[in-house]
């Protein structure tokens, strides 16, 4: 299953790179993708699990780049 | 912008200033703790989150380094210039988001729904097949549907990159994000809106930074490496020759600058950027690509195979030579027309539409339909026989050839030949223009594949101006004639199939790019193709790699530029010989040119 993510204050392109290289090793990720421009994530899971790990993501996100926020 | 103009001003002073010792420390503080709390606050929030590395990391360590070098100015300055820079990189990047949502301003933002004799907005989203909705002049069509009243002319702009109006009536169908021009709408919904054009288009656009060039992937793969290994450096440039040689404020300077060298925000932003910019751009010509990979392999491609019917050619009949034998033109094609007025065949439609007046039926009678070969019929009281040699033979009238090319249609009044009318696929206006713009991008081969008769395919070929032509071919074989020229092709260089996307989808999912047309209407050549043509010119094909080669020539000018800057900093600072100055610009004066550069890509000439 695919879902589009909505992200905020996502402010550095490097930043971007590691967060999808991050999520990218969570359990059930089939890929993800993160837009630095559209300011978007395009993440393809596990259809029961994506909420889940979609929430996983999130927190990943915020450690690489505090202010950042994902719209679940 | 107020806190580096304060900072600014106070280390002015501080510099003028005649302070000594701690006051002199004091006075720089001041001005970098103003310009520079929300860097050190990120890099000490991202250490204890395990973070390390970051930009605001090496910022931080780079000009508390200095000031326990006791370079104070360096410094305050250095961070003052990094700030200008991150702000003329913000701006850059919000530019590039503002054109990037304004290509993606096709999205319509409501739709009218008539309720109880009242017009309501609604979402786009929650209207539902079948319904009736309203487009008011000036508006978007928010859903594809079928007109059911009113007339108007619709401005395509946005989907094709052409401005010229198509004007649609009743029965017409009408494509959402086409713009209502003139008069009032009433279209039946014939498609929910996740499915209709617009919203294809647009996840279309979206999700093509999914699918990575090469050099993307180099870049990422690069980017993992890169800072690392010039934080290492750093470590060893700024501890190992001090050791042996003392001086460790001059080598600690040199390894800061390695610091702030270290962040690859340059390449990570602006490689990425280019060939968003390129897709973008290309959408906005009415071609869409699927991803960076597809623009890539565009720009290398050196063979074109091209369908011939609806790609090349109209894909519509149209009365070419009309040659009478005892009648006139008129009369014959009369006839013709006359006989064939009950058929639907393309064929009899040619013919009537080549007669272009109305018909009086009453003339006509006891008209009889020979399957494969004809019609038959009483005009006038005179039997006309309308067909192909074999009705002739059999009508015991003996028929002519023609050197003219195409579908031959012979008439026989009374058992007399009367003549006969050629009927042929038309080329498309733009077609032999694409051949020679493709020659002279360097593309070393164009063939035609068709299943049509050979005289026929090379008939075409010859005033399309191709050196190739296939002509005979079922379906299966296409796939093997593409197969045999992937095999003959150099190995660098790359094959692209222009098809219409209705009975070729093995083919263009064969060859290295797939190109489908005249995907207005059809949603099936929006599925199979690689790259998709909104309308039906192929001259959009060499714009396309026009736009590619533009795209890929930016993408390696932003690589050779932005790796080449920071190598000479490296270099430069490893000897000794570079300040923190243009450490700073090589790191945010590299990234906003790289930004600017990259967004020419988006800007297309015709």
């Amino acid at each position: 299953m695919k879902k589009v993510y909505r992200m905020e204050n996502l402010d550095c392109a490097n930043c971007a790179r590691k967060m999808e290289d991050a999520i990218q090793k969570l359990d059930g990720v089939e890929s993800v993708n993160i837009n630095f421009l559209t300011q978007k994530m395009i993440l393809t899971a596990d259809e029961e699990k994506i909420q889940e790990i979609a929430e996983k993501a999130a927190k990943l996100c915020r450690r690489v780049e505090p202010d950042c926020r994902v719209i679940l | 912008m107020i806190r580096i103009v304060t900072a600014a001003v106070l280390v002015a002073a501080a510099m003028i200033a005649p302070l000594e010792g701690y006051w002199r420390l004091a006075a720089f503080l001041v001005p970098y703790a103003i310009v520079g709390w929300d860097v050190l606050w990120g890099a000490l929030r991202n250490i204890f989150r395990g973070q390390v590395f970051d930009e605001n990391f090496l910022m931080a360590l780079a000009t508390v380094g200095a000031f326990c070098i006791g370079e104070y100015p360096e410094g305050v300055l250095v961070m003052l210039l990094y700030q200008v820079g991150e702000l003329f990189q913000d701006f850059a990047v919000d530019r590039s988001r503002r054109s990037i949502a304004s290509l993606m301003d096709i999205r319509p933002d409501w739709a009218n729904v008539e309720q109880e004799n009242e017009l309501v907005q609604v979402d786009p989203e929650e209207v539902s097949v079948g319904q009736i909705i309203v487009v008011k002049p000036g508006e978007r069509i928010p859903l594809d549907g079928v007109v059911t009243e009113g007339s108007s002319t619709l401005d395509t702009a946005a989907l094709t990159g052409e401005s010229l109006p198509r004007a649609v009536e009743a029965g017409d169908e009408v494509i959402s994000g086409c713009i209502n021009q003139s008069g009032l709408l009433r279209v039946q919904v014939t498609k929910p809106y996740g499915e209709s054009t617009v919203a294809r288009i647009l996840e279309l656009v979206e999700n093509s930074s999914a699918r990575k060039a090469r050099y993307e992937n180099f870049i990422t793969r690069f980017a993992r490496w890169y800072t690392p290994i010039v934080v290492i450096a750093a470590a060893v440039l700024g501890l190992v020759p001090p050791l042996f040689m003392g001086n460790w404020s001059e080598w600690i300077n040199r390894a800061l600058i390695f610091l702030v060298v270290s962040c690859p925000c340059a390449l990570v932003i602006s490689v990425p950027l280019s060939f968003f910019g390129g897709i973008g751009g290309a959408s906005r010509q009415g071609i869409l690509v699927k991803g960076g990979n597809y623009l890539e392999a565009l720009a290398h491609v050196d063979t074109v195979v091209f369908d011939k019917t609806g790609t090349l050619t109209r894909g519509v009949f149209h009365v070419t030579a009309v040659h009478p034998r005892h009648v006139t033109s008129e009369e014959l094609l009369e006839a013709a027309a006359l006989a064939e007025s009950y058929s639907d065949h393309p064929i009899a439609h040619s013919l009537r539409e080549a007669y272009g007046k109305p018909l009086d039926n009453s003339r006509l009678s006891s008209v009889e339909e020979l399957s494969g070969r004809g019609v038959c019929a009483q005009i006038d009281g005179e039997k006309v026989c309308v067909g192909n040699h074999k009705l002739m033979a059999e009508s015991g009238s003996e028929c002519h050839r023609c050197h003219r090319i195409g579908t031959l249609v012979h008439v026989s009044i009374n058992g007399q030949y009367a003549g006969h009318i050629v009927i042929s696929d038309e080329i498309k206006e733009d077609a032999p223009e694409t051949i020679a713009a493709l020659r002279q991008l360097g593309v070393k081969k164009s063939v035609m594949l068709t299943g049509d008769a050979k005289e026929v395919g090379e008939d075409a070929a010859r005033r399309l101006g191709l050196e190739e032509v296939y002509a005979e071919l079922l379906p299966a074989d296409k796939v093997e004639r593409v197969e045999a020229l992937l095999a003959e092709k150099s190995p660098k260089s790359r094959l692209a199939f222009v098809g219409d996307g209705i009975n070729d989808a093995p083919v263009l999912s064969r060859s290295d790019v797939g190109i489908a047309m005249g995907a207005m209407g059809s949603s099936a050549a929006i599925e199979a193709a690689d790259i998709v043509l909104m309308d039906d010119k192929p001259s959009k094909i060499p714009t396309a790699i026009r736009i590619a080669r533009k795209t890929l020539r930016i993408v390696r000018q932003n690589i050779v530029f932005a790796l080449g800057v920071k190598g000479i900093v490296l270099v430069l600072g490893a000897l000794g010989l570079a300040n923190m100055w243009i450490a700073v610009f090589a790191d945010v004066g590299v990234s906003v040119i790289a930004i600017l550069n990259a967004m020419r890509a988006l800007r297309v000439s015709r």
